[in-house]
């Protein structure tokens, strides 16, 4: 076992055989992956290939899974604080009266443990925060006044807010425009490249060699993990999306034409915020 | 003084169902509440045949129990039976309840409890019902003592609670995430809620005490959009609701009870109409948006 553990020194995320049912029936079957650290890592699938259940099982919201989850070779409840968690925008209720403020301090409600109000020091973390996506200037505005856009940077500030080392975000490039999505892999690149693990759950095909480092295409088996330029190839896209073929060709010609451009030119021009 | 001990058990009553129902309509649970009011029924009777008396101490543990099993079948009935929440919870209560009073009458003879009382309240009993030591020694009426504990605790379990209660009700997967067990602050509210519903039921009855729990917090979810902001506000709503229900119920010679639910709807009404005429507040600004 010990001589297995210490080539895990780099492993952000290790899944062994994780399987995952609702009502007795499979959404996850026998999923076995492991991440490195540091990496922008893209979850890829069709509709109903148990993206969500996957960063959801990761966390322990699932209820009956089985397998095991392993993260920096720790059980979730050891660095439970090293972990954060973007949910899907929907799955909230943005009528909720709340200021942009509350929310991102609830990024801070993991270290500060029961009956503890928010200090001084937590407010200072979640300005710095909503700095970091853009947002400083709307504190105090009521969450509900919000647009898409919006709502999903004061998410992610709430996220960085927790000061984690890998993060999980469930489609946070749902609904928002064209400037958001920029400004926000900007920023998850830039936080990859300060070491963190960054994991997205992630719809557009056409973006995803623009984006990730790696990718984990997923239909309710594991179809393949690893760099983008090893598996994102028509062969393993056609694994995942089956026979959704006119899809395909359009990925592969996108693909034939980009030649997987140069990541450090994108990276700098994608960042509108710094 | 009679007058100011019914209006200030009224207020005592609607401040804690307020700041408690801010929680469960944000929820979503509204109807939740109405269910506990009613369920916590059998409890009550079951507590006061063991102990033989009212003392509010093992009434207060038997409800709380009850109400915790209510959420507890309704939950059961729900994942388990893939039964509806509204039907799950339409039949778990009305089952408790109808027990409840079934005991009621069947002890009628050893049970200090009416059950025009139960469900309907009677706070104008509230100056008489007077608590006595043994010594002899009046100290007042026994309803605001109750009614005052019950307060306390409900505050200092919100103050104490209250990032846990904010993020559970706002975000539940975030909040599990993040390692707060979601379910252990759903049945500390739900305990809450029934303890409420029991220390309320004798003053404003099973029926109504739901008036209180979700009219206050519904009128302030128009009028504000901030979670503090909105439980002052239904706090400042309970007072009123109880000094003009008191009033309201004089004039027209009638249960106290029902002048204080009827005005709970008044104050609700006017917020509505308030808020969806006048221009520049909140509402306007959220379909702007939309």
């Amino acid at each position: 076992m010990t001589t297995v553990r210490n080539g895990k020194k780099n492993i952000a995320l290790e899944l062994h055989d994780l399987t995952v049912s609702y009502d007795r029936k499979p959404v996850l079957w026998d999923v076995d992956l492991e991440l490195p650290k540091g990496k922008l890592v893209g979850i890829l699938g069709p509709n109903g290939a148990g993206k969500s259940t996957l960063i959801k099982a990761v966390m322990g919201l699932t209820p009956n899974s089985s397998g095991y989850v392993r993260l920096f070779d720790r059980n979730l409840d050891e660095v439970r604080d090293r972990i954060s968690y973007v949910p899907q925008r929907e799955s909230v209720d943005w009528d909720f009266p709340a200021s942009v403020l509350d929310v991102v301090l609830m990024g801070r409600y993991g270290k500060l443990g029961l009956f503890k109000r928010p200090r001084k020091s937590d407010k200072e973390v979640a300005l710095d925060c909503l700095r970091k996506v853009g947002m400083e200037a709307y504190t105090g505005r009521q969450i509900s006044q919000l647009s898409g856009g919006q709502q999903q940077r004061v998410f992610l500030a709430r996220a960085l807010a927790q000061q984690a080392d890998l993060y999980f975000m469930d489609e946070p490039f749902a609904g928002v425009d064209a400037a958001t999505e920029k400004a926000i892999i900007g920023l998850l690149r830039d936080m990859s490249s300060k070491g963190n693990t960054v994991i997205v759950v992630h719809h557009d095909l056409q973006s995803v060699t623009e984006y990730f480092d790696w990718v984990i295409l997923l239909n309710l088996r594991l179809v393949a993990c690893g760099p983008t330029k090893e598996v994102f190839n028509a062969e393993l896209l056609q694994e995942t999306y089956g026979g959704k073929l006119t899809l395909l060709s359009d990925v592969g010609n996108l693909m034939k034409h980009q030649h997987f451009p140069n990541r450090e030119a994108n990276a700098s021009r994608m960042n509108p915020l710094k | 003084m009679e007058a100011l001990q019914i209006i200030l058990a009224g207020s005592l009553v609607a401040i804690t169902c307020g700041l408690l129902g801010c929680y469960l309509i944000l929820r979503k649970m509204a109807m939740v509440g109405d269910a506990i009011s009613h369920a916590v029924l059998p409890g009550i009777v079951i507590a006061f045949l063991i102990s033989g008396s009212r003392d509010s101490v093992i009434m207060l543990l038997g409800a709380g129990l009850i109400g915790i099993f209510t959420t507890f079948l309704i939950e059961f009935f729900h994942k388990r039976g893939r039964l509806q929440t509204d039907a799950s919870i339409g039949v778990t209560f009305t089952w408790l309840f109808a027990i409840g009073v079934i005991l009621i009458s069947a002890y009628a003879g050893k049970v200090d409890l009416d059950q025009d009382c139960v469900l309907y309240g009677e706070i104008a009993y509230v100056p008489i019902d007077l608590w006595i030591t043994k010594s002899g020694t009046i100290l007042g009426p026994r309803v605001l003592y109750i009614a005052s504990g019950v307060l306390v605790i409900i505050l200092v379990f919100i103050v104490l609670g209250y990032k846990e209660l904010f993020l559970t009700t706002f975000d539940p997967a975030y909040a599990a995430a993040i390692g707060i067990s979601t379910t252990l602050w759903h049945y500390l509210l739900m305990g809450a809620v029934s303890i409420t519903t029991v220390a309320s039921f004798e003053s404003v009855g099973a029926i109504l005490v739901v008036a209180l729990l979700i009219a206050p917090p519904a009128t302030a979810y128009l009028l504000t959009e901030d979670l503090k902001k909105m439980m002052i506000l239904s706090t400042l709503l309970g007072v009123l609701i109880s000094i003009t229900g008191y009033y309201l119920a004089a004039a027209f010679d009638g249960p106290i009870a029902g002048g204080m639910a009827t005005m709970a709807g008044v104050f609700f009404a006017l917020a509505f109409v308030f808020t969806t005429t006048a221009p520049r507040l909140k509402r306007s600004i959220k379909t702007e948006k939309g």
